[in-house]
């Protein structure tokens, strides 16, 4: 496994996977998201308490699970990077940035939306809603420090620092509502007594959840493209420039 | 040791000091890290006296009263070891009643909790109306009681 992940690291073998994973990703997206919106928002049943509020959860739980499983693919590329030097890992940490960014802030906002009806409020400072507005302000300040410097190694480096030690958040986030008392209620999937979530429910909330995956793939591999080739046309415009002179 | 074993023992060792330390950091601000109090904590005095703090639990089956002027509510919240009276001018949120988890804020007066906001916890049970209706038939309800 690790071999097969270090040939990852030379460009032309990525680029060819990538090609072949494209289109499987594009469909499972449309196709999962797809059905999994129409599914909740139309067919499933409403909540015995929240009546229609409950079907803001078919994203902004999908937008939750992929804040956090973006941000800890971007701390796995930067100790790689740190660790094995790979450029394409610090290029595909830094392609994680701003996706991740996304998904938080769509599931900060959609949750202050339910928060509003549900709870009475539209944000409290307890210790989930706060170590998830923590998360989105991780993201940021990674594309800033990445951004920082003139020598990309550099900026790469620092911010590869931060992405490892922000990912102490991650399990704070996960626990957050079971080691202190917290307005936002407990796990619901992943708990180890099985999810307590009528099925009619669950069903359309996995398929957002995967498709929401496979968003995140392609909108990866997408990012991590076009920045290789922006690296190629910059190689290109520099070796004409030298030619010239 | 090669460089990469070196970069890999500095990486692992830095993390694992810096999760040590957010540990003990979190474990000593647990009393603030919380949002709210039980009535079991407030009996314990943990929250000091007199001071502007949440209260969280149940609204006790039973106990709401609506008082003359119509947007007062008198309840009491409890988590079956304690119970703290609660008394609230304000517009209370959908899912308030009996049997609901709920935050407030406020402070003691008296024996009295006067409270400034009322917040509704929201559990982590999804069902369709049929779905607790047929529970409730059944005999097998564990929640609060019904809207």
């Amino acid at each position: 496994m690790p071999s097969f992940l270090h040939s990852l690291a030379s460009p032309a073998r990525f680029q060819r996977i990538a090609n072949a994973i494209m289109p499987w990703a594009v469909l499972l997206t449309v196709g999962l998201i797809g059905t999994g919106v129409v599914w909740g928002l139309a067919f499933s049943p409403p909540d015995y308490q929240q009546g229609d509020t409950v079907r803001v959860m078919y994203i902004h739980v999908p937008a939750a699970w992929m804040a956090m499983a973006c941000y800890a693919v971007m701390a796995l590329l930067s100790a790689s990077f740190l660790i094995w030097k790979h450029q394409l890992a610090d290029l595909a940490a830094r392609a994680c940035a701003p996706i991740g960014a996304c998904f938080t802030a769509v599931a900060l906002i959609t949750g202050s939306l339910w928060g509003k009806p549900t709870w009475g409020t539209w944000w409290v400072w307890d210790a989930r809603l706060t170590s998830v507005l923590i998360l989105f302000f991780l993201y940021l300040g990674y594309m800033a420090l990445a951004a920082a410097f003139d020598d990309r190694e550099r900026g790469g480096r620092a911010a590869a620092i931060l992405a490892c030690v922000g990912a102490i958040n991650l399990p704070i986030i996960k626990y957050s509502v079971e080691w202190w008392n917290t307005l936002h209620q407990g796990a619901s999937v992943f708990r180890m007594d099985g999810p307590t979530i009528d099925n009619a429910m669950l069903w359309p909330l996995v398929l957002t959840g995967i498709g929401f995956n496979a968003l995140f793939v392609v909108l990866l591999l997408v990012r991590i493209k076009s920045e290789l080739l922006a690296r190629r046309i910059e190689v290109l415009q520099r070796a004409r420039a030298a030619g010239r002179s | 040791m090669t460089r990469k074993q070196r970069r890999m023992t500095i990486l692992g060792v830095g993390l694992a000091c810096l999760a040590v330390a957010t540990a003990l950091v979190l474990t000593a601000l647990s009393d603030k890290v919380t949002f709210f109090y039980s009535p079991s904590d407030l009996a314990a005095d943990e929250a000091g006296h007199n001071a502007r703090i949440r209260l969280g639990g149940m609204v006790e089956e039973g106990s709401v009263v609506k008082e003359g002027d119509g947007i007062t509510t008198a309840f009491v919240i409890t988590d079956f070891v304690e119970a703290v009276p609660v008394r609230y001018t304000g517009v209370l949120p959908d899912l308030f009643r009996e049997g609901q988890g709920i935050i407030a804020t406020g402070s003691m007066d008296g024996g009295t909790f006067i409270a400034e906001e009322v917040l509704a916890k929201h559990d982590e049970t999804y069902m369709p109306p049929e779905v607790a209706d047929a529970l409730k038939a059944a005999g097998k309800w564990q929640m609060g009681d019904q809207p």
